[in-house]
């Protein structure tokens, strides 16, 4: 049996990645319509970023992540209607998102007798701006072949081992470093191809 | 000439790894759980012997209703019941 490369011949579909099928105003028109597919594709697209913003971004414990995580896509289906501009979904879940964690850090700090002026430390703001970037870099990744798509986030995403890799897409586990190397060229090729040719400048702004 | 190298990419890819499936799937069916519950709702404005007994058992009224009776929906209809 031929082993499958990475020129878009993948055999087996993998984990979900950030979807980009749609184009995220026509995701947006469709939800409203009240189609389910829709809503399943925009929560595939956005669960991610959401999860990032409020680990990485605001630091939430498991807990209060999930909490934030599930409240914070409930506001995006009862306020999509009141979206003014359709493309702008993704600032606007973004922002969202910052609201519902900046509250959950606040009610906890309340709980705890904390300062919730120390909440004003919180979150690092060239942390926000990376997950930008990194959510631009999944974009590209989702335009590259399939099997690229699976070996690049498999690997960097889910940590998994070229072993695993090997074993799920049925790839000696010799020639995962390489096609690893080849396939962040053609992400590198795609990603510039966007406009992006200058990397991100570190920030030390804050939120406030 | 590039300006983006292969650690910038790889450490961008890694920062979004997956969120738990479960989170996922249980935003996924948001849709369905709100109909579910509001279904639900509805009926047990029109009649106090059904209101009585999806009280008594708020799990098994959502699960008659298709919905899978987590914690966070469960305790959405014992709200939503209670402003009724």
């Amino acid at each position: 049996m031929e082993a499958p490369g990475d020129d878009g011949k993948a055999p087996a579909r993998g984990p979900e990645l950030i979807a980009q099928a749609s184009s995220d105003a026509a995701l947006v028109a469709r939800c409203r319509a009240g189609d389910d597919d829709a809503w399943r594709e925009l929560v595939e697209r956005f669960s991610r970023y959401v999860y990032a913003i409020a680990v990485q971004g605001f630091r939430l414990g498991q807990q209060d992540a999930e909490d934030v995580f599930q409240d914070v896509f409930a506001r995006v289906y009862e306020r999509l209607g009141s979206l003014r501009d359709d493309e702008a979904v993704r600032p606007w879940i973004a922002q969202l998102t910052r609201r519902v964690c900046i509250d959950r850090l606040r009610s906890g700090a309340r709980e705890s007798d904390a300062d919730i002026e120390e909440l004003h430390e919180l979150p690092a703001e060239d942390v926000l701006t990376a997950l930008e970037d990194a959510f631009d870099v999944h974009d590209a990744l989702a335009e590259l072949p399939e099997n690229c798509r699976q070996i690049l986030d498999r690997f960097f995403a889910r940590d998994e081992s070229y072993r695993t890799i090997g074993d799920t897409l049925g790839l000696p586990a010799g020639t995962i470093a390489s096609r690893i190397s080849r396939c962040l060229d053609k992400l590198r090729d795609a990603f510039e191809g966007e406009g992006r040719n200058v990397p991100p400048a570190p920030s030390g702004g804050q939120v406030t | 000439m590039s300006n983006y190298d292969h650690e910038q990419l790889s450490r961008l890819i890694g920062m979004l790894p997956p969120a738990p499936q479960a989170w996922v799937q249980a935003a996924q069916e948001l849709p369905a759980a709100r109909r579910g519950l509001d279904g639900l709702v509805a009926r047990v404005e029109a009649d106090a012997a059904f209101r009585a007994e999806v009280l008594a058992d708020l799990e098994s009224a959502l699960q008659a209703e298709g919905v899978e009776p987590q914690p966070r929906v469960v305790e959405e209809l014992r709200r939503l019941l209670a402003d009724d």
